[in-house]
């Protein structure tokens, strides 16, 4: 028996959510008396994998040839270890969202997204996970052999235990269904589900050009950028960066809402961040009752401001 | 080219989200339902593909009975022929598993679902389909273009767009970009009109297999007051984020 965790990686790196999932896999596998096995997909240096073990990965096949975006390769690679593991564990992200199902379906394991409880009952299968867009946390059960789970990105603490960890690579090649022609990214910036930091703004800024500011800010706070949905749907901003009900989902340490009014689609986007900040004109606003600090002010006269004084802390 | 969307009844975005019967189930009291805001804009998408190549456009719904108005929408915005599997949709895997048995037997060139449903967020539905019947899968789609058996298409990945070529039969799982919110239709009276004369097939499912089940519902915790703090004494926000709330 073994708790497998899909370990992600981007060009060659894990980032912090792969933590994450290998913390949360290596807690189930305490719970469930089991041990803890990774795949990974894609090019990764050796030194890089080796940093499993820190979470408690004791084995972790590498299969250097399948890309991540390939979902059906990457779910028969995840299939082929998953034969004597009770759980495997994904990361919510956009790669986990195809792989994951895929999965599913080939072990006839049920999946559970969003999950953000540890094992609440380890005689059967009962988790707690988001659902209604935040709105409302569910308590789920699965009735199968192998459960799946994806966790909520910033849900668990990443929790080191060290582990001697033996490396297997594949380097076979696989039929692909599809193939990548190219790929845009933003790689300087930090990515807004996995941002500790959120500043995001609305139409309180008037227009596209006022963003400067905003980006002033998520830069000192090393923090990502996001917008409310009127903002998107109009094009000051790129959709990518619309959080709320039909945007993403974040759940940042702290979220910043600039001249934001705090429209129910857009609070249930946010309402999992730890400590949310409104910034609004208006006394009125939503937003402030669902914010831990506030502030009734021109976004003008306050962002500048902010900036200054998190400039002084920083020095 | 037939095209079949996958559409989810759901509450309005804007619903008051309550429980009933000790916290178990969802309370539909009053509450608007419509067709889930990623799947609209698949439907959108595939009916303006029949306008510009000519296609027949299928939208499939699980659901009882009570989900046909939000069917009958889908036909009002341009969806030719509408099919409602006649089963309460319980978890993705049962959902997954009776849209397979129905294409399985009526085949599609291009299969549209959302990238998840705005109610449960499983966002499984379309990866299971693509395991269920070996098809192409990409999800998060913001773009697609479709060029005889050839498919283009844009979908979102952390921090930017991933382009990927494929081939049709495919299944996608789209939202916003696929079409731009200001291209979604509000149903004319025409459409209207016409829809109820469109053909709704009913299919009777026997067992699903379920694998998931709700057993509980909490809303998150209420937060705190809000602190006030006043625009002139920005300096004390960055103190109480810095010392009390710990988070910069």
């Amino acid at each position: 028996m073994s708790i497998l965790v899909y370990a992600e990686s981007w060009e060659g790196k894990f980032k912090k959510s792969t933590f994450e999932a290998a913390s949360y896999a290596n807690q189930l596998a305490k719970d469930l008396n089991t041990d803890t096995i990774a795949v990974s997909l894609g090019n990764i240096d050796e030194s890089e994998l080796l940093k499993l073990g820190e979470y408690g990965v004791s084995k972790i096949f590498s299969y250097s040839n399948i890309t991540k975006s390939d979902n059906k390769n990457s779910s028969i690679a995840l299939a082929n270890h998953a034969k004597e593991s009770k759980a495997i564990i994904f990361s919510n992200t956009f790669s986990a969202k195809m792989i994951a199902p895929r999965l599913s379906s080939k072990l006839k394991a049920g999946l559970l997204s969003n999950v953000i409880s540890k094992i609440l009952n380890s005689n059967n299968f009962t988790f707690q996970r988001q659902a209604f867009s935040s709105k409302a946390i569910e308590t789920v059960t699965v009735n199968t052999e192998k459960v799946i789970i994806t966790v909520s990105p910033n849900a668990f603490e990443v929790k080191t235990n060290p582990t001697n960890c033996e490396i297997t690579t594949n380097d076979e090649n696989f039929e692909n269904q599809f193939s990548i022609i190219g790929s845009e990214t933003n790689s300087g910036k930090i990515s807004l589900s996995e941002a500790e930091i959120v500043i995001s703004a609305g139409r309180g800024l008037k227009g596209p050009e006022n963003w400067g500011m905003i980006e002033e800010l998520a830069e000192l706070l090393n923090a990502a950028t996001a917008c409310s949905k009127p903002v998107s749907d109009i094009g000051w901003r790129p959709h990518s960066e619309h959080v709320g009900q039909t945007g993403k989902a974040v759940a940042p340490n702290l979220y910043v809402a600039v001249g934001i009014s705090g429209a129910i689609q857009h609070l249930a986007g946010v309402n999992s961040s730890k400590v949310m900040v409104a910034i609004n004109t208006d006394p009125e606003a939503a937003f402030f009752k669902a914010a831990d600090y506030g502030v009734i002010g021109d976004a003008f006269d306050v962002v500048p401001k902010l900036i200054e004084e998190i400039k002084k802390i920083k020095n | 080219m037939n095209i079949l969307v996958c559409i989810s009844s759901v509450p309005d975005t804007t619903s008051k989200i309550n429980f009933t019967e000790n916290n178990s189930k969802f309370d539909d009291n009053g509450i608007q339902f419509v067709i889930n805001p990623y799947d609209e804009f698949g439907l959108t998408k595939a009916v303006m593909l029949k306008e510009k190549n000519g296609a027949k456009v299928t939208a499939i719904i699980v659901g009882e009975s009570s989900v046909e108005p939000v069917i009958r929408k889908a036909l009002a915005i341009g969806a030719d022929e509408a099919v409602r599997i006649n089963m309460k949709p319980l978890d993705s895997y049962s959902t997954a598993k009776e849209i397979s048995n129905y294409v399985n037997e009526n085949p599609f060139d291009l299969i549209i679902a959302g990238k998840e449903s705005s109610d449960y967020n499983g966002g499984a539905v379309p990866g299971m389909i693509a395991d269920m019947l070996d098809l192409p899968f990409a999800n998060a789609c913001n773009g697609l273009e479709i060029d005889g058996n050839e498919v283009t298409l844009n979908r979102e990945i952390d921090g930017g767009i991933e382009k990927i070529k494929s081939s049709l039969p495919i299944i996608i799982g789209g939202q916003k970009g696929l079409v731009e919110e200001s291209e979604l239709r509000i149903p004319n009276m025409r459409g209207i009109m016409t829809a109820r004369s469109k053909p709704l097939n009913i299919i009777e499912v026997n067992n699903p297999t379920i694998m998931s089940k709700s057993i509980q519902f909490e809303k998150p915790a209420e937060k705190g007051e809000c602190k006030m703090v006043s625009s002139d004494n920005i300096d004390q926000l960055v103190n109480m984020l810095q010392n009390e709330a710990k988070v910069i």
